[in-house]
């Protein structure tokens, strides 16, 4: 019995180690989403608490924890509390396969990225269960257009995997991220980089896509009933979920942790630091999209999703996998 | 070797539980979430047999797409009344005998494929392929699936396809009176075509065409 134990004590240790700064990251991306936004409006944004306001997730974290949870007199009260825990839970534990450099990824599974797509996919059950649960018109129909949504751009966010997939030849995500040592896809797979980036706004309900909560239609579409540390839970829950695609993002095309080019000022940087670098440029450009571009209308989300994005992506797997058997370059033979 | 077999009968205990409960619970959704812990406990167990693909695709295209539309439909149609109706009525006796003989068939089914496996070895041998323990489950299956059985997956693909179609022509139908955005023909509208001064006449009016 004492070797399991002191597993479970050095399994714990290293999750802690991992989660607490995502925690923390996900505080400071909060701030830095909301200085980029007033930044491009030509407003403050968060300045006042702590040095350039880099307290302020602090503050409201506080605020939320004292205020009163208020559940419905007429909601499912299991379903109700269930749906910010598994939002929360599901943002979380993706992290476990994210290869922060070669050796430095809390499980190395062969199908990571299968992992991280089931894990993402699932997220849209946290939204349903919140929206039905609270037995009221505006989050019901913020939970079923998210459904809708979700599950559209899983589907091209899937074939844009398989592009990349193609060229590595292995689901593993350290694997993926090896391959690119000569070349980031991101080069030859341009397009579908643009893709995923959309798709990524989209499946992570970031404006112009923010349609499950688009408060002139829904009040806050399926939070609405939701109060005090609940909502704040829904609320981290979305940001590292954000947090975790700028992740996908840069390990599937951005090259992970390898620094840009293998020369003296570049690869004497601690790998785990180019992945973090690369994730913040990545949130950079969703805070940047959340400022610029307006919303959607929902039908033309739906256009964009089935009728532009699926038949682009599968067309250039049909074009990666033809270019790749033509110059006999297939990985795994 | 015990912690696996208390995470095993974890896992097994949740599936079964929930399978029961999926057809216990009278509130539909809560069938539909209870079916939903069954995919994911199962997809577990599949995982701890080394089938990691496997489960993986489970979570992603039961749970995350399949279980998705059900409940989608599910809380649109607001079966919770219906169902207690038809609980109810009289006639229902009249679908356990088709029910108990459907359930009795599979059940069976399962004794003679897992009973053979268990206590006939030889039964083994009538698989025609060698598997390669050395590669990954993905690839050996990638492996098989797109050489030996490619017209098989083909086959399944198509049937597949026909189903789809099937769907989409029976829910499809042209709605008169609905003003479609046309995306080209707002592009490649002009200056000229867009605004016309008229001179209108008293009491004459303008005649528009749409």
């Amino acid at each position: 019995m004492p070797e399991y134990f002191s597993i479970l004590i050095s399994e714990v240790f290293k999750i802690l180690i991992l989660l607490v700064p995502v925690l923390v990251s996900v505080a400071m991306i909060v701030w830095l989403d909301r200085r980029v936004w007033a930044f491009v409006q030509k407003r403050r944004g968060p300045n006042v608490v702590g040095p350039f306001g880099l307290l302020q997730s602090l503050a409201d974290a506080l605020k939320y924890i004292f205020k009163e949870i208020i559940i419905p007199a007429t909601s499912n009260k299991v379903i109700f509390i269930l749906a910010p825990i598994i939002t929360m839970t599901l943002a979380l534990i993706s992290w476990a396969v994210i290869p922060f450099s070669e050796n430095f990824v809390l499980a190395d599974i062969n199908v990571g990225i299968l992992y991280l797509f089931a894990v993402s996919s699932l997220g849209v059950y946290g939204i349903i269960m919140g929206g039905w649960a609270s037995n009221s018109k505006y989050p019901f129909l913020g939970a079923i257009r998210s459904a809708a949504q979700m599950v559209s751009y899983e589907v091209s966010i899937g074939i844009i995997i398989i592009n990349v997939l193609l060229c590595v030849g292995s689901l593993n995500l350290t694997d993926i991220v090896m391959a690119q040592k000569e070349l980031w896809y991101i080069i030859p797979l341009f397009p579908m980089f643009v893709i995923f980036f959309i798709s990524a706004l989209a499946e992570t309900n970031r404006p112009p896509f923010d349609l499950p909560e688009a408060e002139a239609e829904l009040v806050a579409g399926y939070q609405t009933e939701y109060s005090g540390m609940m909502y704040a839970m829904f609320w981290l829950g979305e940001y590292a979920n954000i947090l975790l695609m700028c992740a996908m993002g840069s390990i599937l095309f951005l090259g992970g942790w390898l620094p840009p080019i293998d020369v003296f000022p570049f690869n004497v940087i601690p790998s785990p630091l180019w992945l973090i670098f690369k994730i913040i440029l990545l949130f950079v450009l969703f805070a940047l999209v959340k400022a610029i571009v307006p919303r959607y209308r929902y039908d033309q989300l739906m256009r964009l999703g089935w009728k532009v994005f699926l038949p682009l992506s599968l067309t250039w797997v049909v074009l990666t996998a033809g270019y790749l058997m033509y110059f006999d370059l297939l990985p795994g033979k | 070797m015990i912690a696996h077999a208390i995470v095993f009968y974890i896992f097994s205990f949740i599936a079964i539980i929930s399978a029961i409960m999926v057809t216990v619970s009278r509130n539909t959704v809560h069938s539909v979430f209870f079916l939903i812990l069954d995919f994911i406990s199962i997809s577990c167990l599949f995982i701890m047999i080394g089938a990691e693909f496997l489960g993986m695709i489970m979570l992603i295209v039961y749970v995350g797409a399949v279980a998705v539309l059900f409940l989608f439909v599910v809380m649109m149609l607001n079966v919770a009344q219906q169902k207690n109706e038809w609980f109810n009525a009289s006639e229902s006796s009249s679908h356990i005998p088709v029910g108990l003989l459907v359930s009795l068939v599979i059940f069976f089914e399962l004794i003679i494929v897992i009973g053979g496996w268990k206590y006939k070895p030889e039964v083994l041998d009538s698989i025609s392929l060698n598997v390669d323990t050395n590669i990954t489950n993905t690839q050996s299956l990638g492996n098989v699936i797109y050489t030996d059985y490619i017209h098989l997956f083909q086959l399944s693909g198509m049937i597949l396809l026909v189903a789809m179609i099937g769907a989409i022509v029976l829910t499809f139908r042209q709605r008169s009176g609905v003003k479609r955005q046309s995306y080209i023909r707002q592009i490649s509208r002009e200056r000229n075509e867009g605004v016309e001064l008229v001179d209108v006449e008293t009491n004459k009016g303008v005649k528009i065409d749409a």
